[in-house]
């Protein structure tokens, strides 16, 4: 049987099988539909919703302007699948070529899609976890409890993590006129993304629409009530503040738990592919048959050293399902790289923030573009004398060419004079994100010594 | 033949009914050097970065060499500053948005759709005042006095001071158009001339709404305080609605005309049209890509010199973009010489691209596709009397002065 034959036959009649029934899953399927794939597509995913659009779950819908049940996505073609919603995988057989499933059913592939995504990262105490009053936001559902709750007018919001989804959130309680406190542990909001150049900037200007921020700062403990609702929040450096409500944003798990003892390479950080989409096995082999996309992917990318990247991104979750659709019906010699350049928006406090490449990677950063002083600029990232990548405030039309820049390796700092010659930025800055090598996330302890009689524990607290 | 008289070809009257061969020839060389120093950009991912490139500059004063024949810039030389068209961030950016307060989103997300009911009404009175069905010029009795009459009423111009205005504009926009060989000082000189009457025009409505404002965009460009940005001065206040209301009214009069003559050309389309008006929103989509209004921008400037395609431009060097040409370029749109408004895939730079890009898009967008619309469903049987028709002298407004029309009767 030649394999001709076979794509013949998988494109015709051939079996495939997405687990993860959210945009990258359902894009895939589209994708699959759109190059000729007549075969069974079966749709696997663990909420009980048809595909949905996240981005609007922080703004719009926690504004109260749109209701979460109106966030699915919309269909670019009718994909003729069979859905299994509200059921979750839990397995996977490798060699029998078959997906298990919750409800004990399961269902044999030819091709195996994941793209199961990330979940938000719990409160890691329980039991404070389970107050009434605790908020986690990554689905639908958590939107919509969180709406809920914020209608009710709560005195006030608790928000732990100044990332993205915690300053967005802060933004929604802002605007809906909630007194609100963020606390985090960096020096300030995005510092972890964007650096502490930008951070500052987005500090100044969640403080100046109110925001009570506390940076340096963790959260020790969240105390309830006697009726089990969550009453205050206690922090590092002492200070107790009272909220009826607390968010958790504290980033994202990979849902690659299932996948345990299946032989893929699937951990916390995500299932490594190749540049293709297809899922490297334990061994470090390169399976033929599952294929992965989306946030719960790692793939390698030459512009950024080929480091394995995960990206928790919208347009990356687009483009790599289409990838690996894509590929899943093609031949070796037609199949395409996923080689996306990382790209994210966030909108909050009135401004757009948007970037391309891998700004955390830089040391130093120009601001080739506007003012940081008035959160108008383009702040270009460089690593190694080239540009890495860059972010815009209220400035996205010009981001484009730098990623252009970073997408040619071209030199940083750019030896070029721009329209906008006000610019603060004829040199750069530090970038000053968080030393990796320094504990941030709370005490540490560190073993030294080379024989078991004189290892030394070393026990390093917290930065704050 | 050489690429230079391609682009004297372009810019030659005689081939203005079907410029598309000579654009196709140019995009054989993506970037063209001029014998007078001009750069011409012809392919669509040029043009694209281009207009996103910061180091490409909108102000002419920008130019190494004056601005010569075909480069007239009266607006450099004119008693009024620069309208926002031809400044660069952050001057730029500050009128723009002060602009954009009272025309569109974050703090005027409703204005344009909040037009439609009032648009469709003067869609239907100039339908229904076509008197003779057996001939008719759709510009004169449709395309050209509806974006005039919204542009009015947007802006708190009096309609009934049109014929006023009309002379100013028309020389402006003549002024605008690239030709070799005539008076360049005179002509320089007489679209100042013009460009400051009408200026002083718009100073005299501003100094009446200053006293009594109303809720047009004029009262509020005039009154209005604008957070960080302050208000605009009374200077910028002319310059801005010199620019609004003629970019409000020049370039949508052709894409209506265009928008009709290509539906004629293609009567499945205009029947779909007709039994679907939801459908009108790709038809001028297409129609932008296909037929755009604005055929070239021939207004910018690099700032250093910019390496693009192997070619490189040197610092000061005054840029051509032909979007029209970009828009049909093969490396960008499968199929690109066909209208069809199914295609999926139309980013077109029918309104530009990057900060610049068409600031009365969301209005131009909803002019045409009601009026296209209700053309299809009112026009009995509606003919082309003339194809093609006598174009308007403009390389860069390009569309047909006239299109003489017949149908069998209007229906209700």
């Amino acid at each position: 049987m030649s394999v001709d034959g076979f794509l013949q036959r998988l494109r015709s009649e051939g079996r495939i099988v997405v687990v993860g029934a959210s945009l990258a899953g359902l894009r895939a399927a589209e994708t699959l539909r759109a190059e000729g794939f007549t075969g069974t597509l079966t749709l696997i995913g663990d909420e009980p919703y048809e595909p949905y659009d996240r981005p609007p779950l922080s703004k719009q819908v926690l504004l109260g302007r749109a209701s979460a049940e109106h966030t699915a996505l919309p269909r670019r073609r009718a994909i003729d699948a069979e859905w299994r919603l509200g059921v979750p995988a839990t397995g996977l057989d490798m060699a029998a070529k078959r997906v298990r499933l919750a409800d004990g059913d399961e269902v044999p592939y030819d091709r195996l899609l994941i793209a199961t995504g990330v979940r938000a990262r719990p409160w890691p105490n329980e039991a404070e976890a389970g107050l009434d009053g605790v908020f986690v936001l990554r689905t639908r559902d958590d939107a919509v409890a969180l709406q809920r709750r914020l209608a009710e007018e709560p005195r006030r919001v608790f928000v732990i993590g100044a990332g993205f989804t915690g300053s967005e959130i802060a933004s929604a309680c802002h605007e809906r006129g909630l007194p609100v406190t963020v606390a985090e542990r960096g020096d300030a909001p995005l510092v972890g993304a964007l650096g502490g150049v930008v951070g500052r900037v987005a500090a100044e200007l969640q403080r100046e629409h109110g925001v009570d921020l506390r940076t340096g700062v963790m959260v020790t403990r969240l105390e309830g009530d006697s009726a089990g609702r969550v009453r205050a929040a206690h922090l590092s450096d002492g200070s107790e503040v009272e909220a009826d409500v607390v968010v958790v944003s504290l980033g994202a798990t990979r849902n690659t738990e299932w996948l345990a003892g299946s032989g893929l390479g699937a951990g916390p950080r995500g299932i490594a592919c190749d540049a293709g989409c297809r899922a490297f096995d334990i061994r470090g082999i390169v399976t033929d048959d599952i294929f992965v996309a989306g946030d719960v992917a790692r793939s390698p990318h030459p512009l950024f050293g080929y480091q394995f990247l995960s990206l928790e991104h919208w347009g990356n979750a687009v483009s790599q399902a289409e990838i690996a659709a894509h590929n899943m019906l093609s031949d070796s010699v037609d199949r395409r790289p996923h080689m996306w350049v990382p790209a994210f928006w966030s909108s909050q406090f009135g401004v757009s923030i948007k970037s391309v490449g891998v700004p955390s990677m830089g040391t130093e950063i120009l601001i080739a573009q506007g003012a940081l002083a008035e959160r108008r600029f383009t702040g270009v990232y460089g690593y190694q004398g080239r540009v890495i990548g860059a972010v815009t405030f209220d400035q996205t039309r010009w981001l484009e060419f730098y990623q252009h820049l970073i997408e040619t390796t071209a030199p940083f700092p750019p030896p070029f004079p721009t329209v906008d010659r006000r610019s603060d930025g004829q040199r750069p800055l530090p970038a000053d994100f968080p030393d990796p090598s320094v504990p941030t996330h709370g005490p540490t302890v560190t073993l030294s010594g080379y024989s078991p009689a004189d290892r030394r524990i070393t026990f390093t607290p917290g930065r704050h | 033949m050489t690429q230079a008289s391609l682009l004297r070809q372009i810019i030659d009257y005689s081939n203005r009914p079907n410029p598309y061969p000579l654009y196709a020839e140019l995009r054989n060389t993506p970037v063209v050097r001029e014998p007078d120093g001009a750069y011409v950009v012809s392919t669509y991912w040029e043009i694209e970065s281009l207009l996103h490139d910061p180091r490409v500059s909108s102000d002419a004063r920008n130019l190494s060499v004056p601005p010569t024949d075909d480069l007239s810039e009266p607006e450099a030389q004119s008693a009024l500053p620069p309208s926002f068209i031809r400044l660069d961030p952050p001057e730029h950016d500050r009128l723009r948005r002060m602009a954009n307060r009272s025309f569109g989103p974050p703090h005027s997300p409703r204005r344009i759709n909040d037009m439609r009911g009032e648009l469709a009404e003067i869609v239907t009175g100039l339908i229904d005042g076509i008197g003779d069905t057996s001939r008719f010029d759709l510009v004169d009795q449709f395309s050209y006095p509806f974006p005039v009459t919204v542009i009015c009423r947007l802006l708190g111009v009096p309609r009934e001071d049109e014929p006023r205005f009309r002379t100013w504009v028309d020389t402006l926009v003549t002024g605008l158009d690239p030709r070799r060989g005539d008076d360049e000082a005179e002509r320089n000189r007489v679209s100042n001339e013009a460009r400051t009457q009408l200026g002083m025009y718009l100073a005299g409505l501003v100094e009446e709404r200053r006293k009594k404002p109303g809720d047009d965009m004029l009262s509020q460009l005039t009154t209005g305080t604008h957070g960080a940005d302050g208000s605009m001065t009374t200077i910028e206040v002319i310059t801005t609605s010199v620019l609004l209301l003629i970019a409000g009214h020049e370039t949508t009069v052709n894409l209506i005309t265009n928008g009709m003559l290509t539906l004629l050309r293609h009567p499945e389309v205009l029947q779909r049209l007709r039994e679907d008006p939801a459908y009108s929103v790709p038809i001028v989509e297409e129609l932008l890509r296909y037929e755009p209004p604005v055929q070239l921008l021939p207004n910018r400037t690099v700032l250093t010199d910019v390496d693009i395609c192997g070619v490189t431009i040197p610092k000061g060097a005054s840029l051509w973009l032909v979007v029209a040409s970009g828009n049909r370029d093969p490396k960008r749109f499968s199929d690109p010489e066909t209208f069809d408004p199914d295609r999926g895939d139309i980013q077109h730079l029918g309104f530009g691209s990057g900060i610049h890009s068409c600031f009365g898009a969301p209005l131009a967008r909803l002019e045409a596709q009601l009026a296209l619309s209700e053309l299809a469903r009112r026009l009995d049987n509606p003919r082309l009397l003339e194809d093609p028709p006598e174009y308007r002298q403009s390389a860069v407004l390009r569309g047909p002065r006239h299109l003489a029309l017949a149908c069998d009767g209007i229906r209700p």
